[in-house]
């Protein structure tokens, strides 16, 4: 079994307990880097999969809460270098795959043979690159499937059927379905016509379907659900965080 | 001085750039450039490519393109020979006046033959980002000639410098938003304007400013800004009977340097690219990209960029708006990697100096970007003395009198003295 495929693993195993995976995003080391552990080994104990962020200066596909916890995670001296530390000094593992959503300049600078061996290390499966279009990922995707890690592909409403074919074949761990033609943390509610997209996108894919993007509360998981193997959950859980509030009690209550 | 490429290598690069062959079909500049853009821009990205290739080089877009750089920009921009200013600096200097442009900068070539060509494409809404402002104003103009609605991000930090110009927008009829996050200048706009354009990829037309970002806008820039060098280069020809020794441009994301240089690549003319030494050369201190700058990914493109050794993204400082970015377009970053143009940077005060002498020798207002070329030009100038030298005056001063102001006039108080 590859690395990457211990994600697909973990979100059916959610579907197949009769219920949506839930794939909870935290900014790494946000809002303070001593708790970063602390609060990834709570999230890992709910979700299915955990997504983390890495800070960057020009988050330029999300909107103000992850812009805000990234700047100021940056800040406080959060790198790639101190995850990758601190993920190696969790005794045990983390109860969860982990996949790292990273834009590609962070990536690029700490080398993709480096970054390939580290992540493996540290227990990292999977990669979500938001600026990373299929056309420009060969050179990465080959460095992280060398270690049996995987590029994790995003597709959007916006994307025409040839192209999210294309996608859903190169994605690896699941296919990120962006449900909105937007940036992360859109308050607005989920659009109408998501379950025709979702489903077509399932049907094109035979890696597990997860969506992000707008899911902040219990009946945006169960309706996401019903079409797509899982949701994840970003903006909604960092406010969390801000507040001071308990992640793990937010992330039960997002359960069905 | 190449130090990314073998010399075989910089030259087969180079022959390609002269020869018309870049950016290639993937919008590469040898391996800079590309298009890193989040997946919900891709279609858009293709459609603004297709419509580029359908549009750019048709007769119809030329004709109408020319026609509005004639009648409404007023092109050709005159050529001036600067005397009292070559008497001081030992040279024969001419200046390519941009300043003359309506709207008072380069900015309004590219954003016209944008407007008109997203008119083309079915655009319902113009977004655009401005560092200066004077591309802002360049797109508010635009956008009412052509008749279509436009919203202006910009950086809080530049509403403050720029006053002026964000008045000039609103008249214009565009709206300005001020972007209040990452380090409000001009890459927190285009950070801004690419978020926007995300909500609607369809509808929106992004009238990028620079000859940066994905593919193909550093190719759609440079092709709408050559105008500079294709008219300064007969100029020259005419005027001073000879093409020049040198050319000197400034250099913030690079469109009117382009522009002035791309004509110019294929004579035996020495180009120079001056960026914003700002008060140092330490990180953060300046905007000298180039100078020192290493390879990375920013808003969509493989180009150099001012980074930490983690891939952050430095802030920049210069006393110039319109120079103070922590990238630069790919095409910069090919011709500077194959040794073709020579990046050098000029500080604030240097800046400010030769804005007074140039107002004091030859009654022209330059722009603080604009200002940073001539710096660098004296300096040449010292060490090469009787050389014809073409500067790239990109544009006119009067939108930095809000900064121009904190700093005494130092020739009027040598007058008095």
């Amino acid at each position: 079994m590859q690395v990457h495929e211990r994600i697909g693993a973990a979100l059916t195993a959610a579907n197949e307990a009769g219920r949506p995976a839930l794939v909870p995003f935290i900014t790494a080391g946000y809002p303070e880097p001593a708790d970063f552990i602390s609060t990834l080994k709570v999230i890992a104990e709910t979700g299915d999969v955990v997504e983390l962020g890495i800070p960057f200066s020009d988050p330029m596909a999300d909107g103000m809460t992850i812009q805000r916890s990234s700047f100021e995670a940056l800040r406080k001296g959060v790198s790639l270098k101190w995850i990758f530390d601190q993920l190696d000094a969790v005794e045990g593992g983390v109860a969860a795959p982990l996949v790292m959503m990273s834009y590609l300049n962070p990536l690029l600078a700490f080398g993709y043979d480096a970054l390939a061996e580290r992540a493996l290390a540290a227990g990292v499966c999977g990669f979500i690159v938001p600026d990373l279009p299929f056309e420009e990922s060969a050179e990465l995707r080959d460095a992280l499937e060398a270690k049996g890690l995987g590029l994790i592909q995003l597709v959007t409403p916006a994307t025409p059927d040839e192209r999210l074919q294309k996608l859903c074949a190169a994605s690896r761990g699941f296919v990120y379905a962006v449900t909105i033609t937007g940036i992360t943390g859109g308050g607005t509610g989920l659009p109408a016509d998501l379950t025709d997209y979702l489903d077509k996108v399932t049907g094109m894919s035979s890696i597990p379907v997860c969506a992000g993007f707008g899911i902040r509360e219990a009946q945006d998981v169960a309706a996401v659900g019903r079409h797509a193997a899982g949701a994840i959950v970003g903006s909604a859980l960092v406010e969390t965080l801000e507040r001071g509030a308990d992640p793990g009690a937010f992330l039960e209550s997002l359960r069905p | 001085m190449s130090t990314m490429f073998a010399a075989d290598e910089a030259k087969r690069l180079l022959d390609a750039a002269i020869r018309g062959e870049m950016p290639d079909e993937l919008g590469r500049f040898g391996p800079f450039g590309g298009r890193y853009v989040p997946e919900t821009l891709v279609p858009a990205f293709e459609r603004l490519d297709a419509g580029v290739q359908e549009h750019l080089h048709d007769v119809t877009f030329q004709q109408e393109f020319r026609r509005e750089l004639r009648e409404w920009v007023g092109r050709p921009t005159a050529l001036t020979f600067a005397p009292r200013l070559s008497e001081i600096w030992g040279a024969e200097v001419w200046l390519k006046r941009e300043d003359l442009a309506h709207t008072g900068a380069h900015k309004i070539n590219n954003a016209i033959g944008q407007a008109i060509l997203a008119k083309r494409l079915g655009a319902k809404h113009i977004i655009a980002e401005t560092g200066a402002g004077q591309h802002g104003v360049a797109s508010a103009a635009a956008c009412a000639r052509v008749g279509l609605p436009c919203t202006v991000y910009m950086g809080a930090v530049d509403i403050e410098r720029q006053a002026p110009n964000v008045d000039r927008m609103h008249r214009l009829g565009a709206e300005v938003v001020a972007v209040e996050s990452g380090d409000k200048t001009l890459r927190a706009a285009i950070d801004e304007a690419l978020r926007t354009w995300v909500t609607d990829p369809a509808g929106i037309y992004y009238l990028i400013g620079s000859a940066v970002g994905a593919h193909p806008y550093p190719y759609l820039v440079r092709e709408l800004q050559s105008v500079i060098g294709q008219e300064a280069r007969q100029q020259m020809l005419d005027q001073a009977g000879a093409l020049p020794d040198v050319a000197f441009a400034c250099v913030g994301g690079g469109s009117n340097a382009i522009g002035l240089f791309y004509p110019l690549l294929g004579d035996d003319i020495e180009l120079v690219g001056v960026e914003a030494g700002g008060t140092g050369p330490g990180l953060g201190q300046n905007a000298a990209t180039l100078a020192t700058g290493t390879p990375g990914v920013l808003q969509g493109s493989y180009s150099i960029i001012l980074q930490d050794d983690d891939g952050q993204v430095q802030e920049t400082h210069s006393i110039s708006a319109g120079l103070d970015y922590s990238g630069v377009g790919p095409e910069h970053a090919l011709l500077q990697a194959t040794g073709r143009v020579e990046y050098i940077s000029a500080t604030d005060d240097e800046a400010l100096e030769a804005l007074e002498e140039l107002c004091a020798t030859e009654g022209i207002l330059t722009a603080l970007e604009t200002s940073h070329a001539y710096a660098a030009a004296k300096n040449y100038a010292k060490r090469n003395p009787g050389k014809r030298i073409l500067i790239g005056n990109s544009g006119r001063g009067d939108k930095d009198m809000p900064t121009l102001t904190k700093y005494p006039a130092r020739t009027r108080k040598h007058a008095g003295a």
